[in-house]
């Protein structure tokens, strides 16, 4: 009997159906959400606005303060909002909500509230969407205190991460790689959940330890397949939630495997590698086998040009050259 | 307006004008230092405002907010051990006059950011409106916010989807340093709601019967199904920006035009133009005063926030140490 089959969209299509059967505190915001305006330009939302109503699958004007800051709201008045960004840019225009308030208000606020928040969004480079339409900014958000941000891999995960991040009592931002929308997954059936701050063991191998999350954990696995025939060992460890990461788990990889890469397709300047890779120096300077790599995106604006974004974007063969550079590594 | 809401506009007034004092006489004796926003001459038209809600209705305020807060009725104990920054203050010390933040009094959020606090409005009202719990949400904020993005995106979003919920403007005709005709064209900032489809009233704050009746209708909307209002309630900063801050900027005729508008007094004469006795007027002040004497000692009394404070309320589960 073939094993059913979920991809990406459908798997996060059924995790927020199933979240706003389950609680009518569960609503959803975002620009083209409802079914009047097409399900949402992913179809992620399709079905939602027809099941639940528009009063709770609500297709706002494009005014992404407002978006956001009426999640905020609705969740401090104990609603479990999910706000669709349509793609991770666009962020930047709530930064102050996003910023000073959602993360912040249970602090401030000493514990007397909180912010049960999903804020959906999109982006990905390698389909030409150009400077203001790719790129990945989880560092900006990794780097307050009190956001929680995921990124699933594959269409359990995603499914799984959902349901996670909508239970979460504090706000998350859940990052979909566009390129990732289509990937399928062996359906996981319902109820599913991936608890957040866990990372996965996506391949185990005991020579290099490669630190991803995403997209780039799929160029992780195909560099592994391609490395085991020249009879290296790679694990590839996919963070899931990238902060607060799953300190626990890279480390004792890393003990083991005593190589590691840290891979993201973010700007490589000031990403979350380098607190990773900082993190590893701190916890296992003496058992490193040779210093942590660091791939990532080039250092400037995501090119449109499909010759140029290859060049911008981390590749299989930089990883595997970053993978051989920590074997060959001799002082 | 019946006997009873005045009184309760009295008092409610009385006790945001005598703790903007308390604060300013705690400053100058260095008995407190925090950065702290005076409402001297907004007392009156938050405590009318306020007087309009009921306890459980939503408010959401910005760093000059202490009048809203103690007009919409925060106790005075923590409220005070909060600027203080005590751990028996609301938010344990950790938000401070800016970030007061009382649900039980119905105050969700307190921003320092311009602006901001119209959006979240909004999806207090959204639950309300979702839940048919009849709550109706407050914004406030000043004559300077309205030219800020966050403004003009949550108008349109409320009238969108006729949210209970009511815009207060407290045009106090400056915002920060800059006087209201050197920031906004137009004469008035209920003008803009007729951009958004939206009912609006301006109104002269400092007037307690016409400040409650608006007030008293905008709720009333709200309540009923009827939608958003936007408030523009007239009334002056007579202070600077932030206690201590030059306000020389002030032109010397706004300053006597602001002295002529005084609510203090004003409000008053219409006590007693409404039979109220002069002691009966005294004792409740009075009792605020004891009422605030108290809250000071408690705040003065009470314990420092311990550093462990850093790690808890991050997150729901506490930050490793």
């Amino acid at each position: 009997m073939k094993t059913a089959r979920i991809t990406m969209v459908q798997a996060l299509n059924r995790a927020i159906d199933e979240a706003m059967a389950q609680d009518e505190g569960v609503i959803l915001l975002g620009e083209d959400v409802g079914d009047r305006q097409g399900g949402g330009v992913f179809k992620i939302s399709s079905g939602l606005s027809t099941k639940y109503g528009d009063h709770r699958v609500r297709a706002t004007p494009i005014s992404e303060q407002a978006i956001v800051g009426a999640c905020v709201g609705a969740a401090l008045a104990g609603f479990r909002p999910i706000a669709e960004i349509m793609l991770m840019n666009f962020l930047t225009v709530a930064m102050d909500q996003i910023v000073n308030h959602a993360a912040k208000l249970r602090f401030m606020s000493g514990g007397q509230t909180h912010v049960p928040l999903v804020i959906r969004t999109t982006t990905g480079v390698g389909v030409g969407f150009g400077g203001q339409h790719s790129d990945m900014l989880e560092a900006w958000f990794a780097h307050v205190p009190g956001l929680t941000i995921v990124t699933p891999s594959n269409a359990a995960d995603a499914q799984g991460l959902m349901k996670a991040a909508i239970a979460c009592n504090d706000p998350v931002i859940f990052i979909e790689n566009i390129l990732c929308y289509g990937l399928q997954s062996e359906d996981p059936g319902p109820g599913h959940l991936v608890p957040l701050g866990k990372a996965a063991v996506a391949r185990a191998g005991d020579d290099c330890t490669v630190v991803t999350y995403g997209r780039t954990v799929l160029d992780a696995l195909a560099v592994a397949e391609t490395l085991a025939g020249e009879g290296i060992s790679i694990e590839v460890i996919d963070l899931r939630t990238i902060a607060p990461y799953d300190r626990e788990t890279v480390t004792a990889s890393v003990a083991r495997t005593g190589r590691a890469v840290v891979l993201h397709e973010a700007v490589r300047a000031y990403g979350t590698g380098a607190e990773i890779a900082a993190n590893l120096s701190a916890d296992l300077f003496g058992t490193l086998k040779a210093p942590v790599q660091r791939i990532g995106g080039a250092f400037s604006a995501v090119p449109m040009a499909s010759a140029l974004e290859q060049a911008w974007i981390p590749t299989k063969p930089g990883i595997a050259d970053a993978v051989r550079a920590t074997l060959n590594w001799s002082t | 307006m019946d006997r009873d809401t005045l009184l309760d506009i009295y008092t409610r007034t009385m006790r945001v004008a005598r703790s903007d004092e308390k604060f300013r006489s705690l400053l100058m004796t260095g008995k407190l230092a925090t950065m702290y926003y005076t409402y001297r001459g907004q007392e009156l038209v938050t405590a009318a405002m306020m007087a309009a809600l009921q306890p459980d209705d939503y408010l959401v305020t910005t760093y000059r907010g202490q009048h809203d807060q103690i007009a919409k009725g925060v106790p005075l104990e923590p409220l005070y051990a909060e600027i203080f920054g005590k751990a028996t203050g609301t938010c344990k010390g950790k938000g401070g006059s800016m970030h007061i933040t009382h649900p039980d009094s119905g105050v969700m959020v307190t921003t320092g950011v311009v602006g901001s606090g119209l959006p979240i409005a909004n999806g207090l009202a959204l639950a309300s409106q979702n839940r048919g719990d009849q709550r109706v949400t407050v914004a406030c904020f000043g004559d300077g916010a309205t030219n800020i993005g966050a403004f003009h995106e949550a108008l349109n979003m409320a009238q969108l989807w006729k949210l209970p919920v009511i815009f207060f403007c407290q045009n106090n005709r400056y915002g920060e340093h800059t006087a209201f005709a050197d920031h906004t064209k137009v004469d008035s900032i209920v003008t803009r709601a007729a951009a958004y489809g939206m009912a609006g009233v301006s109104v002269d704050g400092n007037d307690a019967e016409a400040m409650y009746a608006a007030a008293k209708e905008a709720v009333d909307r709200a309540r009923s199904g009827g939608g958003p209002t936007l408030i523009e309630a007239m009334c002056y900063r007579m202070m600077g920006h932030f206690f201590g801050a030059d306000f020389s900027y002030m032109p010397a005729e706004h300053l006597a035009e602001m002295a002529a508008a005084d609510p203090l007094p004003r409000l008053r004469a219409l006590m007693l133009d409404h039979q109220f006795a002069q002691d009966e007027l005294d004792r409740i002040v009075a009792d605020i005063d004891a009422q605030i004497d108290a809250a000071v000692a408690f705040a003065i009394a009470s314990p420092v926030p311990g550093p462990e404070e850093i790690r808890k309320d991050v997150f729901e589960q506490e930050v490793a140490a």
